[in-house]
């Protein structure tokens, strides 16, 4: 956030009035997503994520700092990063809050706004992977590690290698792609589903009370 | 009965012992599993915590194939399941969502109408098959094999279709039946780390080593799972775990097919159990041994 924003009280900066409506708009995708509402900030989210000892910032919290308005602090931490999808939380909450989802939403938004900290290297498997997907149909897992490393780090591989060797001489691994016999048609489909995934361009509107905290979602 | 077999990309390369295991037990069962033809990967957790649209999209097409065969649709692996059942859950709540959905699939002449149900190999065989049947089959019964059982995280949430979450019990039901002993094992449903072990690893490792070292503790023989991701964390980072933590951990990870595959009498090499990392000499023994015929009726007296 810029300093004139701070001095001015309650205008959200450009950037973060985008990251609220493209937020908000995975967030209605998920079906019971607009319970974000409910939350009341007990903590059994955190209690339950096996990694929240990692996180610099706690689920409990990341939900806490939406509602203050503050997305960009959330998109610059590992949190989102950090967490392994096990649905803990999710299935914990008295709230019935999809978190793990919403972690999701907020996952999509930084990778569609690019807003990551570069220390992370996640962003990188991601895009290995969807690269796979498109060449092949199916997911090669050498492939997908190779892209990777390639991307990441090519010194990371090395400790790799002994795992290779014991997975190969198991019979394990396997480098040949085997793609699907109709790719032509599933890149279709992609490129189809991709343009309605498209990020949206935004018009930035001044502050609303109705853009932050429980308003924001209805 | 007679299941489409949605394998998945793991089971291809990396767990062929959870394929092969799998069409050998059902075929032991009497259940005949028919691959989807040209299926494509599911998504998995990447794609469906990325870009949530597209892999909608791309687990939509999978699911119309598989209308076409108009028969449940089996997935052994973890991932797969839950990305299939999620994406079916979603378009079971919006008809908008189904529609926007079918309007990409229309570009490669497909439809999807919400009528397939995906299952897990081990809801079917519990549910579908039953433990009595499954009994009456026991050639090699488990005793003596000490078992703790990891169901990981994604088969039974965030849906819970047809376990607890809390606390799953089909797996050590199934194990009792067969005559193994369960271990008390409270990591049951801990997550192991998932992908995080490319990409965070000293997160999954400590993760990895409280599950592995639980079981140690409780005196199991080997820890049996379902999900490809989790035996691969928990088997092949193993030595990593040592390196780092000073312990000295050898645990065989098994696929719970692998285990129930031996107790039903079918040859290892059909089971894919060499191509595990750690040997489980209890089992190794229990399947040499000679077939016991009279099984199920000391059970029922």
């Amino acid at each position: 956030m810029r300093i004139e924003d701070i001095q001015v009280p309650g205008k959200l900066s450009k950037t973060e009035t985008e990251l609220r409506v493209s937020f908000l708009e995975h967030v209605g995708m998920i079906p019971g997503g607009e319970k974000l509402k409910a939350c009341i900030q007990c903590g059994t989210c955190t209690g339950s994520c096996p990694v929240s000892y990692a996180m610099d910032i706690p689920p409990r919290e990341l939900i806490a700092l939406f509602r203050a308005g503050d997305l960009e602090t959330i998109f610059r931490s590992n949190s989102i990063w950090t967490c392994a999808s096990c649905y803990a939380c999710q299935v914990r909450c008295p709230a019935a809050i999809k978190i793990t989802d919403i972690i999701y939403a907020l996952k999509q938004t930084a990778m569609e706004r690019k807003i990551y900290s570069r220390k992370f290297p996640v962003h990188a498997i991601y895009n290995a992977f969807m690269k796979n997907m498109r060449r092949f149909g199916r997911l090669n897992e050498p492939r997908l590690m190779t892209y990777y490393f390639l991307i990441s780090g090519f010194w990371k591989a090395f400790a790799f290698l002994p795992l290779a060797f014991r997975m190969a001489v198991k019979g394990r691994l396997d480098y040949r792609a085997s793609k699907i016999k109709d790719i032509k048609n599933l890149r279709k489909i992609l490129k189809a589903a991709e343009q309605l995934d498209m990020p949206v361009e935004y018009e930035v509107k001044p502050y609303m009370e109705s853009a932050v905290g429980y308003k924001a979602v209805g | 009965m007679q299941y489409t077999y949605y394998p998945g990309c793991s089971l291809h390369s990396a767990h062929k012992g959870y394929d092969e295991s799998c069409k050998s037990v059902f075929e032991a069962l009497g259940c005949s599993l028919q691959e989807l033809p040209d299926w494509n990967c599911c998504g998995a957790t990447i794609y469906m915590s990325n870009r949530e649209f597209t892999s909608l999209a791309v687990a939509a097409r999978n699911l119309a194939l598989a209308e076409a065969q108009q028969q449940d649709l089996v997935a052994p692996c973890s991932a797969c399941y839950r990305v299939l059942n999620k994406s079916n859950h979603y378009f079971h709540n919006s008809g908008e969502l189904l529609e926007k959905v079918n309007g990409c699939l229309a570009e490669a002449g497909l439809h999807y109408c919400g009528t397939v149900r995906v299952r897990h190999p081990l809801d079917v065989l519990i549910n579908d098959v039953g433990l009595e049947i499954i009994r009456h089959q026991v050639k090699k019964p488990l005793h003596g094999l000490k078992i703790a059982n990891y169901y990981g995280c994604q088969i039974v949430r965030p849906e819970h279709v047809f376990d607890d979450c809390e606390n799953p019990m089909t797996m050590d039901n199934l194990f009792e039946s067969l005559g193994a002993e369960n271990v008390y094992f409270p990591f049951k449903v801990s997550c192991c780390g998932g992908m995080l072990m490319t990409t965070t690893e000293n997160v999954a490792l400590r993760l990895s080593k409280e599950i592995l070292e639980n079981a140690r503790e409780n005196a199991a023989d080997c820890i049996v799972t379902t999900c490809p991701l989790c035996q691969m964390n928990l088997e092949a980072y193993q030595r990593r775990i040592n390196r780092v933590y000073g312990t000295r951990l050898s645990m065989p990870i098994l696929f719970f097919t692998q285990v129930m595959g031996v107790a039903l009498g079918i040859d290892e090499k059909r089971l894919g159990i060499s191509r595990n990392f750690y040997r489980c000499e209890r089992l190794e023994t229990i399947a040499r041994s000679a077939s016991e015929s009279h099984y199920a009726t000391t059970v029922n007296a």
